[in-house]
Parts: structure tokens; C-alpha cells; sequence
């Protein structure tokens, strides 16, 4: 540029050319979510997976200079065949319960030698919720610089959706036939209890609010920790086109919100600043999904009580009152 | 000593041509499409190119693109045979 200036006479010769072009306000919203790929055309997951829609923004946020930890999950047997891989990033394949605890030591090892690397575990519920809790509670009291992201399918998808923890009441899943008869784990509440420099939760159906989140997260030191709503297709049986639809139903019927906690912080994000004050019947979500076909109607109203609970002490945070 | 790892290369196709899961085909409607790219957006399998091309070798049918289409643009056509 500056030797350019130097050759270019000053004065009435110099002209910019200003090319304009129309785009909707729905692209010029999502312009700066860079355009590289980083999982080839194509996984081996289902038609319509949330794990791959939620990967893509995961890994355009961190960019090229990221390792992916990923456990025994869907997302570990969808990357491709031996010798080859969708994933246009280094990934560790390893143990179901040791994400967070390989996620530390790599860390440390990146660090130790000056390098800035990214340090992502990808995981899924079963392996966050109930098989990798002890490993990811280890890595945030230790204060591991890296992320964790939890997408979760509220079940154990890749071994044909048995109950998981974070399954939730009135579920039917292959462990659980009539519907599941306990509430879901509150993963949330536990991992803030660790207070980590950033928490944040984010749904399949919002990329650009969860490519924001990956991207604030991954510019602050410490352990940070993602938690991703990932409407599954065969797992909760709805239509493989409405993945999208029922990610957004779950936040207008404030099941599932949308927020960011830096240092203690509470913001609520996107779509979920409106479903704090009005929100959908929770049966415009509960009814679309055949895993719901025998909930009952003390189930339903007991959903609608914990949602209620949720969003009155989300909002006494971000009010500062608790 | 050395140790032969099992590590896997990056490659398109990975999974084999995906394309052949189909039973529908999403068909975009150049008259009805203002290019907003929400189709892109929300394609799983980044099967929409920026220029908002489908590559159907890959495309596995999911008809999330259609579903989402704010301006009804994209039409699943049923796999002949
Ligand atoms: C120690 C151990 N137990 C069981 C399994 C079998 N297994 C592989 S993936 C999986 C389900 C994982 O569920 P989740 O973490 O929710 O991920 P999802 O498959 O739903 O994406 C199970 C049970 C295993 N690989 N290792
Ligand atoms: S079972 Fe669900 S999460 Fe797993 S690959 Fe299929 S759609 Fe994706
Ligand atoms: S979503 Fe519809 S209108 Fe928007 S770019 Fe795709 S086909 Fe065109
Ligand atoms: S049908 Fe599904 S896989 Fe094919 S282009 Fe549309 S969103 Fe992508
Ligand atoms: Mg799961």
C-alpha cells in the first residue's frame, strides 16, 4: 500500500472504485462468519445432524490453529473411514470419561512450549453428564486454558438412544419405553459452581449466536465451558428438515436459553431476550416430537413449572437480586 | 523404536458419496431466490457453496435448507429410481 501511494500521483487523478451489491439483511448478518470449511463434504452423520451443523460453527470460530478432543460420542464415529477423515482438523479420538483430563495435559504441553494453540473437547451428554463429569470438574478446578463444549441430544444417540442424564422427563427412549420419569441433570448450575471464566449455552438452531460464543471464549484464557442444544432427528423422531425448527422452538418456549456468563456475569443473547418475557406453550414443542408420544399431563405441567422456575432465577441474576 | 499410529488423513468423501442417501432433491428456484444464504447457513454438511450452489454428490436430502428458506425458493423434487 504505501509504496503503491508513493507511485500514484496526488490530487484529481486518484479515484476509488465503489462496487455496490444488494444483499439481504439476512446474509449481511452472517458475512463475517468466514467462508472456509473445516469438515469436508461429508460426515457419515444422519441427514439433518445437529452435531455437524454445531461442529461447522465450532471450527470456523477457532479457525486452523485448534485441536479437537473428542470422546466416545456420535461425533468420534461420524468423521469417515480409516485412512481417511472429514475433519480438516487435528482431532484426538479418546477414552469415553477422559476428555477434559487430555484436554488439560495437552494444554499444558501446548503452553509449556509458548505455543496458543486451541484446545477444544467436543463431547456429548452421555460423556459430559454422566461419564466425563468427574474429568471436566477436575479440569475446571485446575484452571486448564481450553473450551468445553457439550452438544447435547439429551440421550446416548451414536449407541441407538438410551437415557442419558441429561434425557428429560417424559422422554421415551430405548432404556426408557414409557418415558423417562426423572428431569433432566442440571449440567449448568453444576459446572458454575466452578466458576469459570466463561460459560455460555447455544442451540444448533442459532449459528451466528454460537460462532460468537466460540469465538469470545477462545480469546480468554482459562477453562471455559459451552453447553449446545442438538435436536436430534432420529433420536427425539421428528423429520429430518425440522432440526433447525425445533432448536428455535426450544428457545421460544424458554426451554432452552440462550446466555453468556463472563466472570460471573449474566447476559441474555438472541432470540432468548424476547422468551424471557413471552413465551410459546410448551406443548407447541413437546407435541412435534414422537420421544414425547406418552407424556402425561402431570409431566407437562411439571415442565412447565421447572421452565417458569428457570427463567424467574435467570432473570433475578441478571437482575443482580441473588 | 518407532510405533505405527492409526492416524487418519483429511480428504472430501470421507464417508463415501453421501449424495446417494437421497430420496429428494432440494431444487432452488432462481426467480424466487433474493441469495440471503440462510440455505448455507443451516445445511449440516455445508452442501451449499457460497456462491449457493447444492453439490449433489454430497447433499444427503435433509431438507433443513428448504424447510428454512425464508422465501420458499427450494423444492424437494423426489430421487427418480
Ligand atoms: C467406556 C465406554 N462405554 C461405552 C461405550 C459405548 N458408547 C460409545 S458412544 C456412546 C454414546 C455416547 O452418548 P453421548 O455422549 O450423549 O454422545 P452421542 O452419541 O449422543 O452423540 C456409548 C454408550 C464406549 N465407547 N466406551
Ligand atoms: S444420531 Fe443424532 S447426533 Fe447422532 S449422527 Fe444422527 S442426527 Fe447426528
Ligand atoms: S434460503 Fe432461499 S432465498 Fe435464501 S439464498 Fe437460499 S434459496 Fe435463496
Ligand atoms: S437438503 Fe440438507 S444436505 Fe442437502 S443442501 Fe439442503 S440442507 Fe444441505
Ligand atoms: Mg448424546
Amino acid at each position: 500500500m504505501h509504496g503503491m501511494r508513493s507511485i500514484l500521483p496526488a490530487g484529481p487523478n486518484q479515484y476509488f472504485i465503489i462496487i455496490h451489491v444488494k444483499y439481504p439483511k439476512e446474509r449481511l448478518d452472517t458475512m463475517a462468519i468466514p467462508d472456509e470449511e473445516f469438515l469436508l463434504k461429508t460426515t457419515s452423520a444422519c441427514a439433518g445432524c445437529p452435531s455437524s451443523l454445531i461442529l461447522r460453527y465450532v471450527t470456523k470460530a477457532a479457525g486452523t490453529d485448534t485441536v479437537l478432543v473428542i470422546p466416545a460420542c456420535c461425533t468420534s464415529v461420524i468423521q469417515g473411514v480409516y485412512p481417511t477423515t472429514a475433519m480438516n482438523l487435528p482431532v484426538y479420538n479418546v477414552a469415553f470419561a477422559s476428555a477434559a483430563a487430555v484436554a488439560s495435559g495437552m494444554s499444558e504441553a501446548f503452553r509449556a512450549e509458548g505455543k496458543k494453540t486451541n484446545v477444544i473437547c467436543y463431547a456429548g451428554d452421555g460423556g459430559t453428564i454422566d461419564i466425563g463429569i468427574q474429568a471436566l470438574s477436575g479440569a475446571l478446578e485446575r484452571g486448564t486454558d481450553f473450551l468445553y463444549i457439550c452438544y447435547d441430544n439429551e440421550a446416548y444417540s451414536n449407541t441407538g438412544m438410551q437415557r442419558s442424564g441429561a434425557t428429560p422427563l417424559g422422554a421415551m427412549t430405548t432404556t426408557t419405553p414409557g418415558g423417562k420419569k426423572d428431569h433432566k441433570k442440571d449440567l449448568d448450575a453444576i459446572v458454575a459452581a466452578h466458576n469459570p471464566v466463561y460459560q455460555a449455552t447455544a442451540c444448533a438452531a442459532y449459528p451466528q449466536d454460537l460462532y460468537n460464543k466460540v469465538e469470545k471464549a477462545l480469546t480468554i484464557p482459562g477453562p471455559k465451558f459451552m453447553h449446545v442444544l442438538a435436536p436430534c432427528p432420529p433420536g427425539w423422531r421428528f423429520p429430518s428438515e425440522k432440526t433447525v425448527e425445533m432448536g428455535k422452538l426450544a428457545v421460544k418456549a424458554g426451554l432452552w436459553v440462550l446466555y453468556e456468563r463472563e466472570n460471573g456475569k449474566l447476559t441474555i443473547t438472541g432470540a432468548s431476550k424476547a422468551a424471557m418475557k413471552k413465551r410459546i406453550p410448551v406443548e407447541d414443542y413437546l407435541s412435534v416430537q414422537g420421544r414425547f408420544r406418552k407424556i402425561t399431563a402431570e409431566q407437562t405441567a411439571e415442565i412447565k413449572k421447572t421452565v417458569e422456575e428457570n427463567i424467574a432465577r435467570l432473570q433475578r441474576e441478571v437482575d443482580g437480586i441473588c | 523404536m518407532s510405533a505405527k499410529l492409526a492416524i487418519s488423513r483429511p480428504a472430501e468423501g470421507a464417508a463415501g458419496k453421501s449424495g446417494t442417501w437421497r430420496t429428494f432433491r432440494p431444487v432452488i428456484d432462481e426467480e424466487k431466490c433474493n441469495k440471503c444464504g440462510l440455505c448455507r447457513l443451516y445445511c449440516p454438511d455445508a452442501a451449499i457453496s457460497v456462491d449457493l450452489e447444492i453439490d449433489l454428490d454430497y447433499c444427503k436430502g435433509c431438507g433443513i435448507c428448504a424447510e428454512e428458506c425464508p422465501k420458499k425458493a427450494i423444492a424437494m423434487v423426489r430421487e427418480e429410481d
